[in-house]
């Protein structure tokens, strides 16, 4: 059940439970499989008569479709057929669509093109090496419309429209204020105020997004994908297709990496889906890297921030005033959802009280935006970080000194941040404490200085901290607008535990199949502990959407938190049913019986038990050993409810609690930058994240890695660029720099444990902190290396020019 | 994508006998087809995995006469005569791993597995001289493939920790794979499973030598 007051917490704190699986480092029972190259991608399925499609992407980044001459590619054997945005304006509604109804998008464009890479026309053929000949053999005439690529450019009155029917470039616009922030930065010692642009990057998965569909028997459309969230989207995707949703049978096939990439991608299976439903045959549409570049899904976030922050004589940070323009590219697919994962943490782990934010969505000749690991709350905690960094030495502060100072203190929780939101639990001086025990920051301060005098180098120190929400509620979607279309309250996870009747475990998921992340390991380790079989022993397989229960997915760090609820709830009621098989049977209450390492003993006589393949047999075998009105077999499902939301005022002047299970986390690096070239480079690097009751450490270790590489390419690497014309500069990968194994240092990770009173075993989400902190570290130690040449970034990727300019530029002012 | 033929447009085909893990192949392929489309599609080695078809990420190393090389970056005709090598040449089979697979589970040097075979393949490649690796050598020898998921670091352990096991395999008894003996690799290295704070030995700047 859903808490929408706040839940009985759990106590989890003093001593924690000895956990005999839970907690230690085991390997993940993904991997012996993906180690001999049988990870069962979409792109490695074979089906008997399967068709490949490949798509004409604009080479314009405004243009209307004047006419498009499919004969040429039609007359080349082997092609199947050539499909247009016609077909899908005759044949199919719009995509599922989570903003304004006045900005719609199908999957190949209609009328015109919005971005370079848009879909113009699909080649189905016999393989894809025809049909991309097909695609050289088409002839588009296009008459061409000014693009707009400048966010506010796109907001004044005299420009281009992308959406005739929405009548205006400004996608969405919302100012939220909780208490007076004016008053807060009028009364303030010290005002500082930043503008910052943090560039467009994406989660750039290895392996691309992917569909296959088969028209199946009995008019059921199959469709085998890598993307999107199963159970909670697929009856939009059947809505899209105009089919009824019983028709359209997804399933979910594992992915070579997302990161947010193929967090409620549809527009790849809905493509797929449509070309099976027009061709009668099987075809597969996966993207090539040229497609996922420059069109994939989407993009991440491409933010303009005007953003104060006040502070007291004694650094108490006292408000914080934001003005944000995303630059959401062409269509608003995902809402604004990614500004309420800012709103999620907005004050980050501080205890100040006045904050505004206010958003301007502008819509742009680009591609459309997306997820990325952070989901917008990354970017804001970068702001808030810049703008604290910058306090602190406006103060004389050291960096660690002004955080603790402003930290909400352990006894605080659960602390209600303005704009509504709940932190759960934590302890961030003890987070602060750790990473500090882990590195000598005096000792760096002593180094920077002497290697400035003796060798001449530039050494900078960064400290930042941020908060990692877990756990999202849905109501993050659309508190943003007073009169919701879809006012969703769900955002559940289930599982499906099923003991075959030789006692094996089987356990089935109701979500996207393995991601990268660990689902297999993480449920397996929770069964395990429940049951006391080993994780390896279980058998695991994701449900398709004939069968799902109510599933969510993976997205917003919440599956490890949401499968252990589903998990242990399916867990408790088959223990409870074999416990009830062996009282019958043992001739005992069920009350004097427990479950210890695999078999249903009695309290104090353990010689009197039974093992749960005994037990098994009973259940499907000997009906007349059950007690009486129990059913045959063995199998429990359960739905694991959002632990902890509330719905917004009818207002707005309170957000309601949407993402409380809050991790945190403190990152510090030490990096050298060479002012002459601006190459940028680590000499250590310590990440100490609290995520509550840890699973697998070396496995949430490898996230925080992983998450903190990923960061690294967001601050210092990568650019999804367009010219000011509107074209896509960023097509290669030699062009979008995706960080090798030359540009991550080796990360120094350390973990504090903080439980969550609110969810099953305390645990918290984990899966994005890296990205969340890793710019702000990154950013306040180049700054550091070059103060005295006045560095100061404002804006993502730091690029070596800007870095070489600065110095220059010092070096010219002081002539 | 599949090399399924098409008489008007592949018209040029050419029949290629190669070795390709340790078997003699023979097929008739169009020219145009890629090694790694060949591997994947008509020989069914879907290891070879398509990251970006243009020679950057990696994801489709194999092991060409023994050094690696993309395989997008060929096509399947210049492999005629040629040996050629992929993941499933250490194991095959999930439950006999060879030792540098088995180095990469116990490490975690991968998650969504992607970039893993060529990972695997250019382990082998630069451990075959036996000798012991900095973690910075590791990071430059495997630069020319990304991996997204791990930032590395577990990667890294895997690679010198399968060097370690493959070197006590070659001083140990007869074994299943490439002569490491089996003995030799269960249990391994158990004790650093356990201690996520070690530090990793920063031996300089990530990729370029210390300054001054």
């Amino acid at each position: 059940m859903t808490a929408t007051q706040e839940p009985t917490a759990v106590t989890h704190g003093g001593t924690k439970p000895a956990y005999k699986y839970i907690g230690s480092d085991r390997k993940r029972v993904e991997d012996p499989r993906l180690l001999v190259g049988r990870g069962g991608y979409v792109a490695d399925m074979k089906m008997q008569g399967l068709l490949h499609a490949a798509i004409l992407r604009s080479p314009l980044p405004h243009a209307r479709i004047a006419s498009i001459d499919t004969s040429g590619a039609e007359a080349i054997p082997g092609v199947i057929a050539v499909l247009t945005g016609e077909d899908c304006k005759a044949h199919m509604n719009p995509c599922m669509n989570f903003g304004p109804s006045t900005i719609s998008q199908y999957p190949i464009a209609v009328d015109k093109v919005r971005y370079v890479g848009e879909c113009v026309a699909v080649v189905v053929a016999e393989s894809r090496y025809v049909a991309e000949d097909g695609i050289e053999a088409l002839e588009v005439e296009f008459d061409e419309l000014p693009a707009v690529t400048n966010p506010h450019a796109a907001l004044e009155p005299d420009a281009a429209l992308l959406h005739d029917e929405h009548g205006s470039n400004l996608g969405y616009e919302r100012t939220f204020e909780f208490g007076d922030i004016t008053k807060a930065l009028d009364d303030a010692h010290l005002v500082v105020s930043d503008t910052l642009h943090w560039g467009r990057s994406a989660g750039m998965p290895m392996e691309t997004s992917g569909a296959i569909a088969r028209p199946g028997t009995n008019g059921v459309l199959e469709v085998y994908c890598n993307s999107l969230n199963f159970s909670y989207l697929q009856f939009l995707v059947a809505g899209a297709l105009r089919i009824p949703s019983n028709k359209l049978k997804m399933q979910p096939v594992a992915a070579g990496g997302s990161f947010g990439s193929k967090f409620t991608a549809h527009k790849v299976p809905t493509l797929a889906a449509f070309l099976a439903l027009r061709t009668g045959r099987p075809v597969s549409y996966v993207e090539d890297r040229l497609d996922h570049l420059m069109n994939s899904d989407h993009h991440a976030s491409d933010r303009y921030y005007e953003a104060r922050m006040g502070f007291t004589e004694d650094g108490m940070i006292t408000g914080l005033d934001v003005d944000v323009v995303d630059d959401y590219g062409a269509y608003l697919q995902f809402g604004v959802g990614t500004h309420g994962n800012a709103l999620s943490q907005a004050t980050g782990p501080y205890r100040f009280r006045d904050l505004r934010y206010k958003l301007r969505a502008a819509l742009t000749n680009k591609c459309q935006q997306g997820a990325y690991r952070g989901f917008g709350s990354e970017v804001h905690n970068w702001v808030l970080e810049r703008l604290v960094e910058q306090g602190a030495k406006k103060l004389g502060l050291a960096p660690e000194e002004i955080r603790r100072r402003n930290f909400i203190q352990p006894e605080e929780f659960p602390y209600k941040i303005p704009g509504g939101n709940v932190y759960d639990s934590g302890n961030y001086p003890e987070v602060l404490d750790r990473a500090l025990s882990m590195i000598d920051v005096e000792h760096w301060r002593r180094e920077k200085k002497r290697l400035r005098e003796e060798e001449g180098r530039y050494i900078g120190l960064g400290i930042a901290t941020t908060q990692e929400r877990s756990v999202f509620s849905s109501t993050e979607f659309w508190f943003w607008f007073d009169e919701p279309a879809f006012p969703i309250t769900s955002s559940p996870e289930s599982a499906t535990i099923t003991i075959d009747p030789a006692g094996q475990f089987q356990l089935l998921l109701h979500c996207q199949a393995m991601w990268g992340n660990s689902p297999e390991t993480v449920s397996t380790t929770v069964l395990a502990e429940e049951f006391g079989v080993e994780p390896e022993s279980v058998n695991v397989s994701y449900a398709d959407t004939s069968r799902a229960l109510p599933g969510t997915g993976p997205g917003g760090s919440r599956y490890t938190v949401m499968v252990a609820g589903a998990v242990r709830g399916a867990s408790r009621k088959l223990k409870k049913k074999l416990i009830d098989i062996a009282a019958h049977s043992l001739e005992v209450s069920a009350d004097d019986l427990e479950l210890v390492d695999g078999r249903v003993q009695v309290v104090g006589a353990p010689e009197r038990s039974l093992g749960i393949p005994d037990l098994a047999a009973s259940a499907y075998f000997f009906a007349l050993n059950l007690p009486p009105g129990m059913e045959s077999g063995l199998e429990e499902a359960y739905t694991y409810d959002h632990p902890y939301t509330t719905l917004p005022s009818a207002d707005r002047s309170d957000l309601g609690v949407f993402y409380p299970i809050m991790g945190h986390a403190c990152h510090i690096a030490v990096m050298e930058v060479d002012p002459d070239t601006g190459r940028c480079s680590f000499l250590d690097y310590v990440a100490v994240h609290d995520a509550g009751t840890v699973v697998n450490p070396k496995s949430l270790g490898g996230h925080v890695t992983g998450g903190s590489a990923q960061g690294l390419g967001t601050s210092l690497y990568e650019e999804l660029a367009y010219d000011t014309e509107g074209q896509f500069n960023s097509a290669t990968f030699l062009d979008y720099l995706v960080p090798s194994a030359n540009e991550v240092p080796p990360f120094r990770i350390g973990h504090v444990e903080t439980p969550s009173p609110y969810t099953e075993y305390g645990i918290k989400g984990g899966g994005e902190g890296g990205r969340m902190v890793t710019p702000s570290v990154v950013s306040a130690a180049v700054d550091d290396a070059l103060a005295e040449y006045g560095m100061h970034v404002q804006e993502l990727p730091v690029r070596p020019a800007t870095i070489v300019e600065t110095v220059q530029d010092a070096i010219d002012a002081r002539q | 994508m599949t090399t399924a033929e098409n008489p008007a447009t592949a018209t040029d085909t050419r029949t290629i006998t190669l070795l390709v893990n340790g078997r003699e192949v023979t097929r008739a392929v169009s020219t145009r087809t890629t090694l790694s489309d060949f591997l994947r599609e008509d020989l069914d080695l879907v290891s070879v995995h398509l990251g970006c078809e243009h020679g950057v990420c990696g994801c489709c190393t194999v092991l060409f006469d023994g050094e690696s090389v993309r395989a997008c970056l060929m096509l399947a005709v210049q492999a005629r005569g040629h040996e050629v090598e992929t993941v499933e040449s250490l194991s095959a089979d999930q439950n006999d791993l060879h030792p540098i697979q088995q180095s990469f589970a116990e490490e975690q040097g991968l998650q969504c597995g992607f970039c893993t075979p060529a990972m695997v393949l250019r382990a082998k490649e630069i451990l075959a001289d036996g000798r012991e690796r900095s973690d910075a050598e590791v990071r430059s020898d495997i630069s020319g493939i990304l991996c997204r998921c791990t930032g590395y670091q577990n990667i890294v352990n895997a690679v010198q920790n399968a060097g370690r096991k493959l070197s006590r395999g070659a001083n140990g008894g007869a074994g299943t794979h490439d002569g490491v003996g089996t003995s030799a690799v269960d249990g391994a290295e158990t004790e650093q499973a356990t201690d996520i704070d070690r530090a990793p030995g920063f031996d300089g700047p990530a990729g370029t030598e210390q300054r001054g």
